[in-house]
């Protein structure tokens, strides 16, 4: 196994048995042969289709005006059936969808989501991206590599801003955003996908409440009714609010918040 | 200060369902709207002169009146990509208020005059999908979609498609190739959306939070809404604090209140001991302002006129313990990695960005280097068929321009690590030019 000392292979654990391109499936990234034509549209009769992929597929077919829109839902399921887009799950998406399997290996490979090579079940993308890093993400995405070890059960992932910057630094596990996370939340996460928990239920941003304050039902929310701020007190408001802000108390939040209440009752 | 629009009390149990949804009020705006004539109903957009709030800021009922008349198949489309470093309200309104933006989208459809609907959200948000999913089916259910709604003449679909992972999906005409079944590259503008967009059909396409925003519009009465803001900046918007701040997080704001206040009031400003270095007023991709910028008032018009962009209203902040070459590099790498490769400049432009930073970074550079940076941004601008280049080019030339000094610190600093010793900078001009390259010897 000469492939998993270096380069492309050493990524890839050693405890499955695999080829020496590193793949568990031969020839997957065998290079073209010229003398052969393009792979045409698979045929039903010659290509097996697990049944619940075939409904999957053509249900979302059905959703659209251009049965071709279902590519990427039909890729998406493909993908959770074999865990990755492998010439096996492209040739039956193809098949279903009566595309050729370049047509659909050129939509797979333009987005981040799908993998043309194996990867782990686990999925864990750590986000990386400015606002994360600004808060440590970088070294939680080490520690993540590191406390996920050369588990081939895990594909931890660098990945571009996730939309969860109000916790960074954060990483969706299997699709669950968690954060803000210490650097030893790592492991945790790496306990808890082993032993098939929940990931650390109290950094689930689902569980998390918006920021802004008044949210919640506080004075801003409660004082419904027509009395609108007109125009010519917005200027007043911003100097206002502009001088008192540098040295403002910053515990206080909400009396700063409101700087203007007066003008505007 | 204003009440909330978007964010009253949208921590509430339950509102993510139809029940503790109408008991507030819900769907009642779509109720009125439907028994208005669509002329109406547009009328009141335009009004409220609400303006996008995805990014580019166009004014929303402008948008939909460019929709031609007739019985053509027209569509709406909800740009729910969010993937602007940094942006992250509109993952907040579809998770905890899924149906006032399916209720705003009947209405913007029923407006538009459109009978087919999609939300085309990111892929990587697999939470609010399957949340707008159930809200979809509930609405269904209580006959908001479908045929004929509530008795009127307006039909429509609503479809919820999953992307998978791209941020160029987020630009309108790359979402239209990719909800097509097809790779994400942009299209060739014109044709317009408005006129071409997806299945070659008009499209109107609004971001999550323009849609959402409409329902309380028909509420309020346009006119009314647009008392709230400034003149060309009306209505509240909801701001993505993050980065170096003590609370980041999504607040919803009247346009015009100072930035300070939402950098320091709201969100409690960075880390006692630090100050603002730098901030991002509307994603990574508006070009950066100073510290001193934060007494502007927070609009879109106050954003471009600073030489900056409101954007999508996500505030990024980075205080003075951050080294402004990080930055820049940190986005040139994203923008190389998220760049389509349709278009030679941005392509190219984000790949030899990234190199020529990273000499910076490791003090190979020298103060030349920083020129030809500029110089590549200026070539990237406007010459793509979509604002990726210039998404990259804006934040980084607007860096090296404001931060030259701190770029050329670190190029000495680094260089004279690197045993290769500080350039001449007090040597006459000509030999400079002409001379031995510049930190040749010591």
């Amino acid at each position: 196994m000469s492939a998993l000392s270096g380069g492309h292979g050493s990524e890839l654990a050693g405890d499955v048995a695999r080829y020496g391109h590193g793949s568990r499936i031969p020839g997957w990234d065998d290079a073209v042969d010229l003398t052969k034509d393009p792979a045409g549209i698979p045929d039903p009769a010659l290509t097996s289709v697990p049944r619940e992929l075939r409904e999957r597929i053509e249900a979302s077919m059905a959703k659209y005006p251009d049965f071709r829109s279902a590519a990427i839902p039909a890729l998406h399921a493909a993908q959770e059936l074999h865990g990755w887009c492998s010439p096996e799950a492209i040739e039956q998406v193809a098949c279903v969808m009566r595309l050729t399997p370049a047509y659909l290996t050129a939509v797979a490979t333009f987005y981040d989501m799908f993998s043309t090579v194996p990867v782990g079940r686990q999925t864990v993308y750590v986000c990386t991206n400015i606002s994360c890093s600004l808060r440590g993400a970088d070294e939680l995405y080490a520690a993540m590599q590191e406390a996920a070890g050369d588990d081939p059960d895990f594909n931890v992932r660098a990945f571009e801003c996730l939309g969860a910057c109000d916790i960074a630094p954060m990483a969706s596990v299997n699709g669950a955003y968690v954060g803000p996370l210490e650097l030893s939340d790592a492991e945790t996460i790496v306990a808890q996908l082993r032993a098939g928990d929940e990931v650390l239920p109290e950094k689930q941003l689902l569980r998390r409440k918006v920021a802004d304050p008044r949210a919640a039902g506080g004075a801003g929310a409660s004082s419904a009714g027509g009395d609108r701020a007109p125009h010519a007190s917005a200027e007043a408001e911003h100097n206002a609010s502009a001088a008192k802000a540098p040295d403002a108390d910053h515990s206080d939040a909400a009396d700063r918040l409101f700087p203007d209440e007066d003008h505007r009752a | 200060m204003t009440e909330l629009l978007l964010f009253d009390r949208i921590d509430e149990p339950g509102l993510a369902t139809i029940d503790v949804y109408k008991r507030r009020g819900g769907y009642e705006a779509l109720e009125r709207a439907l028994r208005m004539p669509r002329e109406e109903v547009l009328q009141n957009l335009l009004d409220s002169g609400l303006r996008g709030r995805g990014g580019a800021g166009f004014a929303m009922g402008k948008k939909v009146s460019f929709l031609p008349k007739g019985t053509i198949d027209k569509y709406l489309v909800c740009n729910a990509d969010e993937s602007e470093p940094g942006t992250f309200k509109d993952r907040e309104l579809m998770q905890k208020s899924p149906h006032m933006l399916v209720e705003g989208m009947i209405i913007a459809a029923y407006a538009a005059d459109a009978n087919r609907s999609f939300i085309y959200i990111r892929g990587e948000y697999e939470q609010q999908a399957e949340i707008l999913e159930r809200a979809i089916a509930e609405a269904e259910a209580a006959g908001y979609l479908g045929e004929r709604i509530l008795g009127s003449d307006h039909s429509q679909s609503l479809v919820l498609h999953r992307g998978a992972g791209a941020y160029i999906c987020g630009e309108e005409t790359g979402l239209l190739d990719s909800l097509e079944g097809k790779r994400g590259n942009p299209r060739l503008k014109p044709p317009f959306p408005a006129n071409q967009g997806l299945y070659q059909g008009p499209t109107l396409i609004n971001n999550v939070e323009t849609l959402a925003t409409v329902p309380t519009i028909i509420r309020m009465g346009g006119a009314e809404y647009a008392k709230l803001g400034t003149d060309t900046s009306t209505g509240t918007k909801l701001v993505s604090v993050s980065g170096n701040v003590q609370r980041p997080g999504n607040y919803e704001i009247e346009l015009g209140i100072s930035s300070r206040e939402i950098v320091y009031g709201l969100a409690g400003g960075p880390e006692p001991g630090r100050e603002v270095k730098l901030w991002f007023p509307g994603g990574s991709s508006s070009p950066v302002l100073k510290a001193e910028d934060l007494d502007l008032p927070y609009d879109f018009d106050s954003m471009a006129k600073a030489g900056s962009m409101l954007g999508s209203g996500a505030i990024i902040v980075v205080d003075d313990s951050v080294p402004v070459v990080d930055v820049a590099l940190k986005l040139a790498k994203f923008y190389r990695h998220e760049s389509c490769g349709k278009c030679t400049p941005c392509r190219e432009g984000t790949n030899w960005t990234v190199k020529m930073l990273q000499r910076v970074e490791s003090g190979e550079a020298t103060p030349m280097d920083l020129d030809i940076i500029a110089s590549v941004q200026d070539q990237i601008m406007g010459n793509c068929l979509c604002v990726l280049g210039d998404a990259m080019a804006m934040p980084v030339s607007s860096m090296v321009a404001k931060f030259r000094d701190e770029f050329e610190a670190h190029i000495e600093a680094k260089r004279a690590a690197n045993g290769l010793g500080a350039p001449h900078f007090d040597a006459p001009l000509g030999a400079a030019l002409h001379g031995a390259p510049a930190g040749v010897h010591s």
